[in-house]
C-alpha cells in the first residue's frame, strides 16, 4: 500500500453492456491520489455507479485498465481492499447491528475476541453505542446508513466507495451525515470514492470533483476543491463555495449539450438540485 | 449527532399477556360455535347419522379413547414421516437448483406444474407401491405432497436475493458458499417457514386420505372411513376430531419453531 501507488488509476476504460447494447462508458482516464476524496457527479444514466462497480471488480470493463492500490481491481477485491456502501444500507436482516458490522470481520477470519473489540471501537465510530443488539428494522434510516459505513471500515481498507449512500434521506439527516462522513474520513485517512447527484453534497465532501456526461459516460470536467480543510457549516458560506458550485454546474451543462436530446429533463433536474 | 436512546423492549410475560387477551375473542367463538352447534342438534331433533351433538362426540372420543389415541398416533407417525422425508428432500433440491441455475431454470417449469396437479389422486398408486399396509405407502404420499410447495418456496426464497447484498459478499472476496451460508439461507427462512406450515397440512391429508383407500385397520383413516360405512358417526366424527387436533398440534409446533428461529424477523415484534 505504501508503494506510493494511485489508490485508483483508470486508463482507457470502456463498458459496454451486451444487453440493450448500451455504450456505458468511453474512454474514462481517472486517477484518485491516497488520501482524497473524489465525487462522480453526473445525470442518471452516466455510468458513474457503473464505474464504482468496475473500480470494486464488480463488474468487468469491456476495455481498459483498472489498478486499485497498483494491484489489478480483482486482486484488490480478493486482498479486501476496499470497503462499499451502497445507497440502500444493505443490512442483512438476520444480523444485529454488531453482527452486521462483524460481517467481513468474519469472512477476513477474524476470531471472536478481535472482532467484538473491532465492532465496539466502530459502534463508538458512528456513534451507535446502545444499539448493538438491535436489529435493522428497528433503526432509522440515518442509523441504518451509519451501520453500513461502519461495516465498511471495519477491516479498515485503505479505499472506500460510496454510490449516493445518502440519496434515501432526507436533506438534514444527509447534512449531518455529510458532517459525519468527513470526521470519519479524517480520522481513519482513507481514500473515498463517492458517487453523488447532489452539486452542493459534492463540493463540501470533495477535494475533487469528477463530473461526468450521460449516454456514454464520460469525464465533462475535473473541479479542484480548493475549500479550506476541516469543513463544517461555515464551508457552505465560503464566498468560494458558491463559485464552486456554479462551476460544477456549468461542466454538468456542458457535458448536457453532448448529451442526445431525450436526456434533457433528467439532466436539468440534476443541474438545479443542490442550491 | 443527536444520540437516541435504544428501544425499550417489552418483557416476555407482558407479551404473553398480551397474547392471552388477543386470543379472548376467538375463544369466545369457539365456545359460543359448540354451544349453537349443541343447542340446533337439540331443538330441531336433527338425525344422529346426519350431524350429531357435540355432547354425543365428546362421549364417544372418551369411551374409544384407547382405540382413538393408537390410531391417532399410528396415523401421526405416517404424516411427521412425510413430512420430514418431503421437506428434507425439497430443500436439498431447492439449495441444488439455486446453485445450478441452468438445472433449476429447465426443472421450475414442471415443478410448478406439479404443484397444480391433485397429487393425493396418486395414493391408491403408492399404496401399491409400497404395500397399502404399510405405513411407507402413506408416507409416501405424503412426502409427494409435501414436496412441490416446499422446494418451490424454498427455491424462491434462495434466489430473491437484492442483487446488492450479493455485491457485498463478493466486496468481502466471499466464495458461493459462504454466500449461501451467510446470505441465501437465512434469506430463505420466512419463505421456507411458511411452505412448512402449509406441508403439515398436506402431509395430514396425504396420510388420512392415503387411509382411506387401503390401510391397516390401526390407522386413523380407516377408522373414519369404516365407521362412516357402519353408521357410526359419533366415531367418525370422534376420530376426525382427532386428525384436526393432531394437525393443529403439529402445525402450532412448526410455527414455534419459526418464531423461535426467526426471532430477528420483523413479523415477530410483539406489537
Amino acid at each position: 500500500m505504501s508503494t506510493g501507488a494511485a489508490a485508483v488509476s483508470i486508463t482507457g476504460l470502456s463498458k459496454r453492456f451486451e444487453r440493450g447494447d448500451v455504450l456505458a462508458l468511453e474512454r474514462i482516464d481517472l486517477d484518485v491520489q491516497p488520501g482524497e476524496f473524489v465525487s462522480l457527479i453526473g445525470p442518471s444514466g452516466c455510468g458513474k455507479s457503473t464505474l464504482l462497480r468496475i473500480i470494486g471488480d464488480l463488474i468487468r470493463p469491456t476495455d481498459g485498465d483498472v489498478l486499485v492500490n497498483g494491484k489489478s481491481a480483482h486482486r484488490a477485491r480478493l486482498d479486501r481492499d476496499y470497503g462499499i456502501v451502497f445507497q440502500d444500507a444493505v443490512l442483512y436482516d438476520w444480523r444485529t447491528v454488531a453482527k452486521n458490522i462483524a460481517l467481513p470481520l468474519e469472512m477476513a477470519g477474524w476470531d471472536r475476541k478481535r472482532r467484538e473489540t473491532r465492532v465496539g471501537e466502530m459502534v463508538d465510530l458512528v456513534e451507535l453505542t446502545g444499539f448493538e443488539k438491535h436489529h435493522p428494522w428497528q433503526l432509522s434510516g440515518g442509523m441504518q446508513q451509519r451501520v453500513s459505513i461502519a461495516r465498511a471500515l471495519s477491516f479498515s481498507p485503505p479505499l472506500l466507495l460510496m454510490d449516493e449512500p445518502f440519496g434515501a434521506l432526507d436533506e438534514m439527516t444527509r447534512e449531518r451525515m455529510n458532517n459525519e462522513l468527513l470526521r470519519i474520513w479524517q480520522e481513519t485517512l482513507s481514500t473515498v470514492v463517492f458517487v453523488t447527484h447532489s452539486i452542493a453534497e459534492s463540493v463540501f465532501l470533495s477535494t475533487r470533483v469528477v463530473v461526468m456526461s450521460a449516454r456514454p459516460g464520460r469525464i465533462a470536467g475535473v473541479v479542484e476543491v480548493d475549500l479550506p480543510q476541516p469543513r463544517g457549516p461555515e464551508t457552505r458560506e465560503h464566498p468560494h463555495f458558491a463559485e464552486l458550485i456554479t462551476e460544477v454546474r456549468r461542466l454538468l451543462r456542458k457535458g448536457h449539450a453532448l448529451d442526445a436530446p431525450e436526456e434533457d429533463e433528467e439532466t436539468l433536474y440534476v443541474a438545479e438540485e443542490g442550491l | 449527532m443527536s444520540v437516541v436512546a435504544p428501544l425499550p423492549r417489552g418483557t416476555l410475560g407482558a407479551r404473553m399477556g398480551r397474547g392471552v387477551v388477543d386470543w379472548i375473542p376467538a375463544a369466545a367463538v369457539l365456545v359460543l360455535g359448540i354451544l349453537l352447534w349443541e343447542g340446533l342438534v337439540r331443538a330441531l331433533d336433527v338425525q344422529r347419522f346426519l350431524l350429531p351433538a357435540p355432547s354425543a362426540i365428546l362421549d364417544t372420543l372418551w369411551e374409544e379413547r384407547d382405540l382413538l389415541w393408537s390410531a391417532g398416533i399410528y396415523t401421526f407417525t405416517e404424516a411427521v414421516g412425510g413430512f420430514v422425508i418431503g421437506s428434507a428432500l425439497a430443500v436439498l433440491s431447492a439449495i441444488v437448483l439455486a446453485r445450478f441455475r441452468s438445472l433449476g431454470r429447465a426443472l421450475m417449469p414442471f415443478a410448478i406444474a406439479a404443484n397444480a396437479v391433485p397429487i393425493i389422486a396418486f395414493a391408491p398408486i403408492t399404496n401399491q407401491w409400497f404395500g397399502p399396509l404399510e405405513k411407507t405407502s402413506k408416507m409416501a404420499i405424503a412426502a409427494i405432497l409435501v414436496f412441490f410447495p416446499v422446494m418451490v418456496n424454498m427455491l424462491r426464497g434462495l434466489t430473491s436475493v437484492r442483487p446488492q447484498s450479493i455485491e457485498l459478499m463478493r466486496s468481502y472476496a466471499s466464495g458461493e458458499i459462504a454466500i449461501f451460508r451467510r446470505v441465501r439461507i437465512p434469506n430463505s427462512l420466512p419463505y421456507l417457514f411458511s411452505a412448512l406450515k402449509i406441508a403439515t397440512v398436506l402431509a395430514m391429508i396425504g396420510a388420512v386420505v392415503g387411509e382411506y383407500f387401503l390401510s391397516s385397520q390401526e390407522a386413523l383413516g380407516f377408522q373414519i372411513r369404516n365407521s362412516a360405512a357402519l353408521f357410526q358417526f359419533e366415531l367418525a366424527w370422534a376420530a376426525i376430531t382427532v386428525a384436526s387436533v393432531l394437525g393443529i398440534l403439529f402445525y402450532s409446533a412448526v410455527a414455534l419453531v419459526e418464531r423461535v428461529t426467526m426471532s430477528w424477523h420483523p413479523s415477530s415484534r410483539g406489537e
